[in-house]
């Protein structure tokens, strides 16, 4: 057994448009997947995660790079002599099939006896909670069902990998919060490697061990969900995953993980975390999440401490939002409601003068984009 | 909003309309049970004219004829026609929108035109009319059908299906048999019964492409009715629309059997 | 992995596997020699045939010239172009003016009850256009259903003669090609949202208001492709004429048949069906130019 599940190396796919010109949709993109893990391609839409997970399975071949399953480099053979599975965003399910059959053909495909079929098929369906309707047509479940159905169809195979396409996508709020647990349930009980396409960041978060943010066709950050949510190392990964405030300035002093950041707006330095690589008198921008950002009424340290006014303040029940303003610049901040109280200015009104402190180990600062 | 009724004269006009397809059908069966040959005013009920028609060889003859070349080119023009819709929907290829737009003449040409063209045809390269040639010309004017039926069948088509069953282990040609072609056969079915129909209907392009001995229905109608009335065609039209009456509701049920 | 090298070397296999250009092609090639052989070479083989000339014996004689052209000039044949126009035309209006109104009703009905009266429509459709065509010559003949009816109630006293006249050939058009303007109608007024007709009754237009200027506009594709499905077959059709117009009604048709099958004169006959091909393509192409119509013309 080869130490990585799926590994991609350098891979590039191109596609040629309808009017003759040429798209990149996955641009010089390496990933190791290991074996067991639950890992997540995220992104906007035409990032490219889709065009690697249909790689991963067969249906695309890659323009340059190699695709390796289990060591193996799997080159152009066919998905259906691959040992990985999809679910499909679409699901499709074979409507002219029952639930049966749709989870009996991957398995009629190996040739496996009538008798290990039906044990295998009624596993499995108990295993995702289809008991029972075994003889019902796909049109006749729920939307959550035929997703059931679907994964059903794909765990049955027992792949080395399965690849799911935004599996949850059509699926309404509350059932897809509940699909999400039961999906990371379920693959730690199968101990099936996981290749989760989705553009939901939340979705990626709660599920992954593993998450590769992606854009533009580059995969630019690989790591765990606390990872990319406290350590981006690029404005995109800041922007894309949770909310952020960003200042943006030049580089003064690189110092270890430490930098200051001249920013106009403030018409002062600001230090923050460095990301790797960043010199002297490059653009650079500051990061700071909202609930990061300490609010008070006299200043708290020397540095990376600012006076603002108060312009807005919203009660979202958990939180209050507040913005404030410095010099033209909105920073927004969240404040934990800690007492329970009717008064929503009860920590700050609109046009307060307070003090707003960005401690160092909190703000990140990136290179500008 | 959709539920609400027309209106009292909108019903009524289609209504008249309705009569004014039907009452001439119905003139037709009702008279084909009449004693009187002449059939100019009912005299009394008989199946006489039935008997007259199955014991008529010529009939016989154009029957075989009709059939044979109906089903011939059908099942030509479905498998020519499906293939053609699916290269159509699915791919790209050089020459595609010149396929597509030929593929409309048999459709927006007048009968005769095709007609007379293949008669011309056959007589250059010296091809003795008959059954075959007749078979030949009706899977030209069949294939663009099949295809424009098949092809907006194909509109909704989820792809992925077929992904689905390659995925899950199934080569192109399995993946074909028990994915496609299950998915796509309604509208193969629909697009095999207008090839059908449209072959057991054609007189113009047959007339021009038959040879002796190879007159079918519409051929052999034409010539008895050309100067006389005889029941003996009601009796045969009244079989014709009962057929086709059949046919079609097998058709329907097929349809909403599968949606 | 050995399986998937000995798959591999399938080299055919692979191609087509590999390259969708050549599955495409594989595809469609049946359907392109088909149409090549059977449906363009024709075609051309006419449009030189039209410039030949007929020689003693009915054959045909290899001189390229525009004689027969020439020949279609002439005021007789100019008459019976002008005509087989005149008769297609008032085919497509009647189908349209009787057409219409079933095909709206049709669109408004509840959708349950909607498949019944479609399929009402498509019965004679599918039935042999001969046995349509039979049965009104037994209507309108003088000893036929009509004048037996007329003469009964005593509204006549001798039979009209309708059959064999061009008022017969109009009929027997107009019930002969009726289903092909209802259903491309039905198919462009069953898609219009009765949101619209709503909206238009928010911004104040009375129901005829709303017909006129949101229902007409939007059935607009149907109506051009049933006229393209009625019009064109209408101009070269020539059974109808014969089996009910007598020897007085000539269409186009009729001209290009006799002079393949019974005067012999192919080439004359070819340039007749190179002149009605001209006018059904300008035609098309000018309908087809104004709105898209494919998918309208799916029955």
């Amino acid at each position: 057994m080869s130490e990585f599940a799926v590994e991609l190396r350098d891979v590039v796919k191109i596609f040629p448009t309808p009017e003759g010109g040429e798209i990149t949709a996955v641009n010089h993109i390496n990933m190791q997947i290991k074996h067991g893990e639950f890992f997540s391609m995220l992104g906007p839409s035409g990032c490219g995660k889709t065009t690697t997970l249909r790689m991963i399975a067969g249906f695309e071949w890659p323009t340059s790079g190699e695709v390796r399953i289990d060591g193996h480099v799997i080159g152009r053979t066919p998905p259906y002599l691959r040992p990985v599975n999809t679910v499909f965003q679409s699901y499709a399910l074979f409507q002219h099939m029952t639930v049966f059959q749709n989870v009996a053909f991957g398995l009629e495909m190996e040739r496996i006896r009538k008798d290990e079929i039906k044990r295998r098929v009624g596993e499995v369906l108990e295993m995702v909670k289809l008991g029972g309707m075994e003889h019902r047509k796909p049109q006749q479940l729920s939307g959550g069902q035929q997703q059931r159905v679907a994964l059903a169809r794909a765990l049955v195979k027992r792949p080395k990998v399965l690849l799911l396409d935004e599996p949850l996508g059509a699926l309404d709020l509350k059932l897809r919060k509940e699909m999400q647990l039961e999906l990371k349930t379920l693959q730690e009980q199968v101990g099936i490697t996981f290749i989760y396409v989705t553009h939901d960041q939340e979705e990626a978060l709660i599920m992954s061990d593993r998450i590769a943010v992606m854009n533009r066709g580059k995969a630019l950050q690989i790591g765990t969900p606390v990872e990319i949510y406290e350590r981006p190392t690029s404005q995109f990964v800041a922007d894309f995953i949770g909310e952020t405030n960003f200042l943006y300035g030049t580089v003064r002093f690189v110092e270890a993980d430490k930098a200051s950041v001249y920013v106009p707006v403030l018409d002062s330095e600001v230090i923050g975390l460095a990301t790797a690589g960043l010199t002297v008198g490059q653009k650079a921008v500051i990061s700071i999440r909202p609930e990061k950002i300490r609010i008070s009424d006299k200043p708290i340290l020397t540095k990376n401490c600012f006076s603002a006014r108060v312009t807005l303040i919203a009660y979202i029940g958990s939180d209050t939002r507040v913005s404030v303003d410095i010099n033209g610049q909105r920073i927004n901040i969240w404040e934990q409601n800690k007492i329970s109280s009717l008064d929503t200015n009860i920590y700050y009104r609109e046009n307060q003068e307070v003090w707003i402190t960005l401690f160092p180990e909190n703000t990140l600062v990136l290179p500008e984009e | 909003m959709r539920e609400k009724k027309p209106s009292l004269w909108l019903r009524l006009v289609s209504l008249l309309i309705y009569a004014y397809i039907y009452i001439p059908i119905i003139i037709l069966i009702v008279f084909s049970f009449n004693t009187q040959k002449l059939n100019v005013r009912w005299e009394g009920f008989t199946l006489h004219w039935y008997e007259v028609l199955f014991n008529d060889a010529n009939i016989g003859l154009a029957t075989r004829n009709t059939l044979l070349i109906a089903i011939t080119s059908t099942i030509a023009a479905t498998i020519i026609g499906t293939m053609a819709a699916l290269a159509l929907q699915r791919y790209r290829f050089p020459g595609y929108t010149l396929i597509e737009s030929a593929l409309y003449i048999p459709v927006i040409i007048p009968e005769v035109v095709m007609g007379i063209s293949l008669l011309a045809f056959f007589a250059f390269i010296q091809f003795s009319l008959g059954l075959l040639t007749i078979t030949l010309s009706h899977i030209s004017f069949n294939i663009p059908f099949v295809v424009l039926v098949v092809r907006a069948r194909l509109h909704g088509f989820d792809k992925s299906i077929e992904e689905a069953a390659k995925d899950l282990g199934a080569n192109e040609i399995i993946t074909f048999w028990r994915v496609t072609l299950p998915t796509i056969l309604p509208g193969v079915l629909s697009g095999a019964l207008l090839a059908f129909t449209l072959s057991l209907d054609d007189y113009v392009i047959t007339y021009f492409t038959a040879g002796p001995g190879s007159t079918t229905l519409p051929l052999r109608v034409f010539s008895m009715v050309r100067f006389t009335v005889t029941p003996e065609v009601n009796a045969l039209s009244t079989i014709w629309i009962f057929t086709v009456f059949i046919m079609m509701l097998i058709n329907q049920l097929l349809t909403r059997s599968n949606t | 992995m050995s399986i998937i090298n000995s798959v591999q070397k399938l080299s055919l296999g692979k191609v087509l596997r590999e390259n969708p250009t050549a599955q495409g092609l594989l595809l469609i090639s049946p359907t392109t020699i088909y149409l090549l052989i059977f449906t363009i070479i024709p075609m051309i083989l006419v449009a030189i045939l039209s410039l030949m000339i007929r020689g003693m014996y009915g054959n045909v004689v290899y001189q390229i010239n525009l004689a027969n052209y020439v020949r279609l000039i002439d005021p007789l044949y100019v008459r019976i172009l002008l005509y087989s126009l005149g008769v297609g035309l008032t085919t497509t209006v009647l189908t349209i003016l009787i057409g219409y109104p079933l095909a709206y009703f049709i669109a408004h009905t509840p959708i349950r009850e909607r498949s019944l009266y479609l399929f009402l429509i498509l019965v004679p459709f599918w039935t042999n256009f001969i046995i349509r065509i039979y049965a009104w010559i037994m209507i309108l003949r003088s000893e036929g259903f009509l004048n037996q009816l007329l003469m009964n109630i005593g509204l006549i006293e001798a039979p009209l003669n309708i059959l064999y006249t061009p008022t017969a050939v109009l009929i027997g058009m107009v019930y002969e090609f009726l289903p092909f303007m209802v259903l491309p109608l039905y198919t462009s007024l069953e898609k219009i949202e009765s949101a619209q007709l709503e909206a238009a009754a928010d911004l104040g237009a009375p129901p005829w208001k709303a017909f006129l200027r949101v229902t007409l506009p939007l059935s607009l594709p149907g109506m051009i492709a049933g006229t393209i499905l009625v019009f064109i077959p209408a101009m070269g059709m020539f059974v109808v004429p014969d089996l009910m117009g007598g020897a007085k009604t000539i269409l186009i048709g009729n001209v290009i048949r006799n002079q393949f099958l019974v005067s012999r004169d192919w080439p004359f006959g070819a340039a007749a069906s190179i002149l009605l091909l001209i006018m059904t393509l300008i035609f098309t192409l000018y309908y087809t130019r104004k709105a898209g119509f494919s998918e309208e013309l799916l029955i």
